[in-house]
């Protein structure tokens, strides 16, 4: 029986890395803040997969480290399995998510939903909504892509939030570099 | 109505959403991996760890004071008493420091400790008994005292390389524990005395009352 912590506890550190490197170190920058938040999300993944993984026999192929990643990496860092996933067998995954714990609590800013409900829908009000809530998104991403390039996948992960501001569901999507593809 | 007793501690803990503690380690240690890489200076990095403490601490504060059903206390007299009477004997800083992690359970206790002693209340530690963490080290005034942990979830798997030695690893807590404090109108100073990353036997913060705050609305209910 491992130690456990409250979970407000990584919740404000998740809250706390968000804010400190968008609105601190790298407030003029969003691209750059992006990059070292998902570097940090990185470096978690690839040890949680490390320990995870510990007393498993190796994965023999793709898709059985997959199904680990949504079973039961994902039950031990968001408490639930994935809802869905997809594939089309040529190196894209996408798994959804429609609950995310992460988000699941997360408000947005009033000012801006009013905004963006008074112009049209896509307006540029919206693109901010979204732009607050990718930010803490490259950390979760950054996890599943260390957790994959630990099992020997190299990938590419990222996350569409399609009805925001509900956050209802959450994609990662996987593109193998070439050579991993064999 | 009548006033819900506080709750103690371990009770809160039992019924917070938790996580594996090993998320919450490693996160943290990427962060200060990440802040090492950024800032440099491992000067800075104490800075940032430490701010970043601060803000977690003035929102768990809340979190803390919603869930444990402990009343506000005006005053060091009314914390003591509050303390004296209820068996369950959580200050505010053990009831925040429990509910994090069972370490917590020491800093709540520091901060009642302190209220305390200053209005000279002859309550035994004894109550606190049972806790991963002890209060110690009380100055003859009662404004300064020790939160020693034996225990430190956030240093599992940690070992400091020799460039790290200004480091202070774990600066995190001290910011939450000033925060938190400071929320609750006590303006306090955290320092670590001793850190098991440097070789020590234990961890020790010193917390020192800087002053009590008044509390200040900004505003009159009658006018």
């Amino acid at each position: 029986m491992g130690r456990e912590v409250s979970e407000s506890c990584v919740e404000s550190l998740l809250t706390e890395i968000v804010s400190s490197y968008c609105n601190g170190f790298y407030a003029d920058k969003p691209e750059l803040a992006a990059r070292r938040i998902e570097a940090i999300g990185f470096q978690v993944g690839h040890q949680l997969s490390e320990r995870y993984t510990m007393d498993r026999p190796r994965f023999t192929d793709h898709l059985e480290a997959i199904k680990f990643i949504c079973k039961d990496f994902w039950s031990e860092v968001f408490k639930k399995q994935i809802d869905n996933l997809k594939t089309n067998h040529r190196g894209t995954f996408v798994l959804q998510d429609n609950r995310f714990r992460w988000l699941s609590r997360m408000s947005v800013d009033p000012s801006i939903e009013t905004l963006g409900s008074i112009q049209d829908p896509s307006a540029m009000a919206e693109n901010k909504a979204a732009q607050a809530i990718g930010m803490h998104l490259y950390f979760p991403c950054g996890i599943i892509r260390g957790a994959l390039s630990n099992l020997g996948i190299p990938c590419a992960v990222s996350a569409d939030i399609s009805n925001l501001p509900a956050c209802k569901s959450f994609h990662f999507e996987f593109f193998y570099s070439a050579n991993s593809l064999n | 109505m009548a006033p819900v007793a506080p709750r103690s501690g371990d009770a809160i803990f039992a019924n917070v959403e938790r996580v594996n503690a090993e998320l919450f380690t490693l996160t943290y240690g990427a962060i200060v991996r990440q802040l090492l890489t950024d800032l440099e200076e491992v000067e800075e990095v104490n800075k940032q760890l430490d701010q970043m403490g601060y803000n977690i601490g003035i929102r768990l504060i809340d979190e803390f004071l919603a869930k444990s059903n402990v009343s506000r206390c005006i005053d060091f007299k009314e914390t003591a008493e509050v303390i004296a009477k209820k068996s369950h004997g959580d200050g505010f800083l053990e009831g925040v420091w429990s509910w994090i992690h069972p370490g917590f359970l020491r800093k709540q206790k520091r901060k009642k400790m302190e209220k305390r002693k200053i209005e000279n209340e002859s309550v035994g530690l004894k109550m606190f008994l049972g806790v991963t963490a002890t209060v110690g080290n009380w100055n003859a005034e009662g404004t300064t005292c020790s939160l020693i942990l034996e225990d430190n979830p956030l240093v599992d798997f940690v070992e400091l390389p020799d460039t790290c030695q200004g480091l202070y690893y774990c600066n995190i807590l001290s910011g939450v524990i000033r925060g938190a404090l400071e929320m609750v109108s006590m303006k306090t100073e955290v320092t670590w005395i001793r850190d098991m990353l440097r070789g020590d036997d234990a961890f020790e913060l010193q917390l020192k009352l800087l002053k009590q705050v008044p509390e200040e609305y900004p505003y009159k209910d009658d006018e």
